[in-house]
């Protein structure tokens, strides 16, 4: 069974793949395995609930620590779920909780980021004083100054200065990494094609 | 055709080279953070406290799935090494099919170790599907699962600052790395040691994968190289009025 799952895997895999390079060939079967993926990627999503359900529930059992945390999730996903499916997710009250939960839990998340960080930032320098640590905090600062907004017009061609020269770097660095993840990302594909790593149940 | 080609030319030397270091296995330089992953797995079994795998909300119909299946290559080796733990480690995903596919891979180790009846479905979880539901659903098991170091390997954002915050908050390891460049920039600020850039891919050959991992930085290194080369060719075609 592991050996036809290997093999069905690495051959959807390479049809996938060499579907970008030969279109006139292969690109109605690539498009079909596409098709299968997402309906299956669909169900996932049910199968992850469900799992967030299962790990939920054991908390609430087994009267573990955030149980009460995990009741108000379970009963809040049913409901949500229950009228989604009832009125379905254009509908007025559908939509504001979405509106007025979700949005506003997650802006708070992002407020409480930001002061996160600041402290991560200051902490920086007693965690590890080196000086790439030094020169981390002060291209931080620099392009903070560089776009942070001012009231006071002369200071546009500085802060255009700044963004240009510093942004310089910064992007010939990002496309450096960019490249080195974009390599690893093929080496770790290709791992998975050839069924040496095999992420689907093999050995 | 020059991507179908670079394509046909690693396959070959991936190949080539796992055969030549299945046969003489190299040296690696040291990287700190993963001598800390390493140490990490030990105490946690000698201590009976758990590792917390964070893989991320890596999407496998975008590129960032890469960093997904790297994460899962590292994860398939540590429920090996940890599966006759008092405590069996926590994965935590931000994607349906990557949470799926961890509880696979977890299984898959613990079958490796002989232990498959220790395996629970639930160590594998799907914690929040938007980016700060993921933080937030994965925060408590910082918390509260007596977690004593935390592995973040995968695609993550900002929100990854939360994550890395919990970790500092409850004393533990952080051993952090990201495809994505500003959870890398979070993690450069947050984690002990910080593991940059390509260095996330990596991860399977430090934990003990196999030839196939190290070939895999061998092809990489001529890769970067053959880049480098041909940017710098490129540069002097340009300087000297070539059309490209």
């Amino acid at each position: 069974m592991r050996i036809f799952t290997a093999a069905f895997a690495i051959a959807a895999g390479l049809i996938v793949l060499l579907g970008y390079f030969f279109p006139d060939q292969l690109e109605s079967l690539r498009l079909l395995l596409l098709d299968w993926a997402i309906i299956i990627a669909g169900m996932a999503v049910l199968v992850g609930i469900f799992n967030l359900v299962a790990v939920q529930m054991e908390k609430i059992r087994t009267r573990q620590k955030g149980g009460t945390y995990g009741a108000l999730l379970v009963i809040s996903l049913i409901l949500t779920f229950g009228f989604g499916l009832i009125l379905g997710p254009e509908n007025q009250y559908m939509r504001l909780t979405m509106d007025a939960v979700i949005m506003p839990v997650e802006a708070s998340l992002m407020a409480i980021l930001v002061v996160t960080l600041i402290y991560a930032s200051i902490r920086l320098l007693r965690r590890r004083l080196d000086v790439m640590s030094i020169i981390f905090l002060s291209v931080a600062l620099i392009f903070l100054i560089g776009m942070m907004p001012t009231s006071f017009g002369a200071l546009d061609s500085l802060q255009q200065f700044i963004v240009q020269v510093a942004g310089m770097f910064s992007r010939g660095g990002a496309r450096g990494l960019l490249i080195g993840i974009a390599l690893g990302t093929l080496l770790t594909g290709l791992r998975v094609l050839l069924g040496v790593d095999r992420p689907y149940g093999g050995s | 055709m020059l991507a179908f080609g670079l394509l046909v030319l690693a396959a070959v030397l991936f190949v080539a080279l796992t055969l030549w270091r299945r046969k003489t296995p190299g040296s690696l330089r040291l990287i700190e953070a993963y001598e800390r992953l390493n140490r990490s797995v030990g105490l946690a079994v000698e201590n009976g406290t758990r590792l917390h795998i964070s893989l991320g909300r890596g999407n496998f119909f975008t590129a960032r799935g890469g960093s997904a299946l790297a994460g899962l290559a590292m994860l398939r080796r540590l429920a090996e090494r940890t599966s006759m733990s008092d405590r069996p480690p926590i994965v935590t995903s931000g994607d349906a099919s990557l949470a799926i596919l961890s509880q696979d891979t977890l299984q898959s180790g613990y079958r490796a170790a002989g232990a498959e009846d220790q395996y629970r479905f639930s160590t594998g979880r799907l914690t929040g599907l938007t980016p700060f539901s993921y933080a937030a659903g994965t925060i408590p098991t910082i918390h509260d699962e007596d977690v004593s170091a935390n592995i973040i390997l995968g695609d993550l954002g900002t929100e990854a600052g939360l994550l890395a915050e919990a970790s500092d908050r409850e004393n533990t390891s952080l051993i952090a790395a990201s495809d994505n460049l500003s959870a890398q920039s979070v993690f450069y600020a947050s984690a002990q040691e910080p593991l940059i850039g390509e260095e996330l891919f990596a991860a399977g050959a430090y934990v003990g994968a196999g030839a196939s991992h190290e070939a895999s930085l061998n092809v990489q290194d001529i890769l970067r190289w053959l880049i480098i080369l041909a940017i710098l060719i490129g540069a002097g075609l340009k300087i000297l009025g070539a059309p490209i």
